[in-house]
């Protein structure tokens, strides 16, 4: 059974914790994921997964329902606080697995781990 | 368990020859459908890893029985037959799937593998099916659920109650709580919600989990019962039911005894709780004598059980229910006792409630005055504030203090924020007496 960790950050803390400027900070960097990573890897249950460059770089196209050309537009939607800023692929047999490893991963300190099922079409 | 009970050979001359073992059938299937069915279901889900499937089937194998054992006499072991029946049910159903769609023909190996264990395991062992509902307990109240969909769940799979019958207890429209029930039947299948009882690392608190939707189950009959409406399905008796089949499954968990202890010990009280008018009956004022002495008994017992497997909340809950089970008046209840047990609460299963009711209980054993003042302390917390019992103890410990402005004050307030027409009734009497 396959989950997706989606890893989301607030814009406010588009660095999810990771020391700013001011250094005050200290939260997971890139290595803490890496480590996670060969974690995933050596357990056998990474099955996955992409990290994403800064949201301020997204383009969002959006057409109204219906048809219409899409209008295009600079960074991820406007209201949202949240942005997605990657993905881990886990393969294990069920919710309790799942979330056991969720628990682990770097991305719930200062941001939030979404998980959910990967739907098999 | 007779030998073909509707068998002709059975009837006495005279008797309805159509009409009786046909009945005599109804009543065996309507005591093991309330009994057994949710052991039914939790050996197929068991078998079968597919709630749906073993709703569908448990169902299938209810009605060939309504069918057969009126012509065939009720088997010997009702229970074998119904299991038997129902993995048959399930294969076909399986198969029917199977040649239906292309998507399930993926999973062949894996369903292969379950069809062969069920028709191995149920025919070779007719006369016990494995009692697994506590692995149906921990799935239905699994954490990722809703609260309200683990009572849903609960509810249905475990107490074997109908969606109309759960809606009407909660006092929800029927297809709100199918919707409910739908969602979290969705979720279990998509997120795959193990069925099974989690190891001992994460047991504590997803026990605590089932302890909880059990309790809520009881907190809402509780509440019902003191309103005007007695249609509602007895939910008490349902959490103690459920509660039962639990202690049964792990009677060594103090929790699950000091529950059990708590809901059996207050249920005693019942006779005595509602008077002849329909209001309710404060604790000081019951009438003992109507307490129900069998439940008495077994609760006092299973208090103490729970305490001697060590504090938690329920086990302590359950000693202060056994501490005014013990007293035969109010008077003499032994308030010394209540409040040590209160201050293991505060650290136990600290909250706003537990405080108020350690007050209460303080001012039993101190008098009025502290009373008052440990009361009067609560009063900024925005919980109590909204929480009529809160008002009720001060405006009842007012009166004690002869300060009867501020009494008939609290009253208001109580008969403001009470949740029931009989509730409501007995405030404003109260009120008056003030």
């Amino acid at each position: 059974m396959k989950y997706v960790l989606l890893l989301f950050g607030t814009i406010d803390d588009v660095r999810c914790g990771e020391a700013g400027p001011e250094g005050a900070v200290e939260g997971p960097g890139p290595e803490a994921f890496m480590a996670f990573d060969a974690e995933l890897e050596a357990a056998g249950v990474l099955a996955g997964g992409f990290a994403l460059h800064d949201p301020e770089t997204a383009v969002s196209l959006a057409a109204p329902a219906g048809g219409g050309d899409p209008v295009i537009t600079s960074g991820p939607f406007a209201e949202s606080r949240e942005f997605v800023g990657g993905t881990i692929i886990i393969d294990v047999p069920d919710i309790d697995a799942a979330l056991a490893w969720a628990r682990r991963c770097p991305g719930v300190h200062g941001g939030r781990v979404e998980v959910r099922a990967i739907a098999e079409y | 368990m007779g030998t073909e009970r509707g068998a002709p050979g059975d009837r006495r001359p005279g008797e309805c020859e159509s009409a009786a073992p046909g009945l005599a059938v109804r009543d065996v299937l309507g005591a093991l459908r309330r009994e057994d069915r949710s052991r039914l279901l939790a050996a197929l889900v068991a078998r079968f890893g597919d709630l749906d499937l073993a709703e569908d089937a448990t169902q299938d194998a209810f009605a060939a029985a309504l069918e057969k054992w009126p012509v065939t006499g009720v088997p010997d072991k009702p229970l074998a037959w119904l299991m038997t029946t129902a993995a048959r049910k399930a294969i076909d159903r399986l198969r029917r799937q199977r040649a239906l769609t292309e998507r399930l023909a993926r999973l062949h190996v894996e369903q292969e593998h379950r069809v062969a264990r069920a028709v191995e395991v149920s025919p070779a062992d007719p006369d016990e099916i494995p009692d697994e509902r506590l692995e149906l307990f921990f799935a239905c109240c699994h954490p990722t659920l809703r609260v309200e969909e683990q009572v849903v769940l609960t509810l249905r799979y475990l107490a074997g109650l109908t969606t109309a019958e759960i809606a009407q207890a909660f006092l929800v429209p029927v297809p709100t709580m199918q919707q409910r029930l739908v969602r979290a039947k969705r979720r279990m299948r998509v997120t795959r919600i193990p069925v099974r009882v989690p190891g001992s690392a994460e047991l504590p608190d997803r026990l605590s989990a089932v302890l909880t939707v059990i309790y809520l189950v009881f907190s809402e009959g509780y509440a019902a019962t003191e309103g005007a409406s007695h249609l509602r399905t007895d939910l008490t008796q349902e959490a103690i039911r459920l509660a039962r089949i639990v202690h049964r499954l792990m009677p060594t968990q103090p929790e699950v005894t000091g529950l059990l202890a708590l809901m059996v010990l207050i249920e005693a009280r019942a006779p005595a709780r509602t008077g002849r008018d329909g209001m309710p009956v404060p604790l000081p004022d019951q009438d003992r004598r109507t307490w129900d002495r069998l439940l008495l008994e077994e609760g006092l017992s299973l208090a103490q059980q729970a305490a001697a497997g060590g504090p938690g909340p329920y086990s302590v809950q359950g000693a202060i229910a056994a501490v005014h089970a013990e007293a035969p008046d109010f008077a003499s209840t032994d308030w010394r006792q209540i409040v040590a047990l209160y201050d293991v609460l505060v650290i136990l299963a600290p909250g706003p409630v537990v405080r108020m009711a350690r007050a209460v209980a303080i001012g039993r054993r101190d008098g009025p005055e502290v009373g008052i003042a440990h009361l009067d302390e609560l009063s900024a917390d925005p919980a109590l504030a909204e929480h009529h019992p809160f008002h009720e103890a001060r405006a009842v410990t007012l009166e004690l203090l002869g300060r009867p402005e501020e009494a008939r004050r609290a009253w208001v307030r109580a008969h403001a924020l009470a949740r029931n027409d009989a509730e409501r009734d007995y405030l404003l009497q109260r009120w008056w007496d003030a």
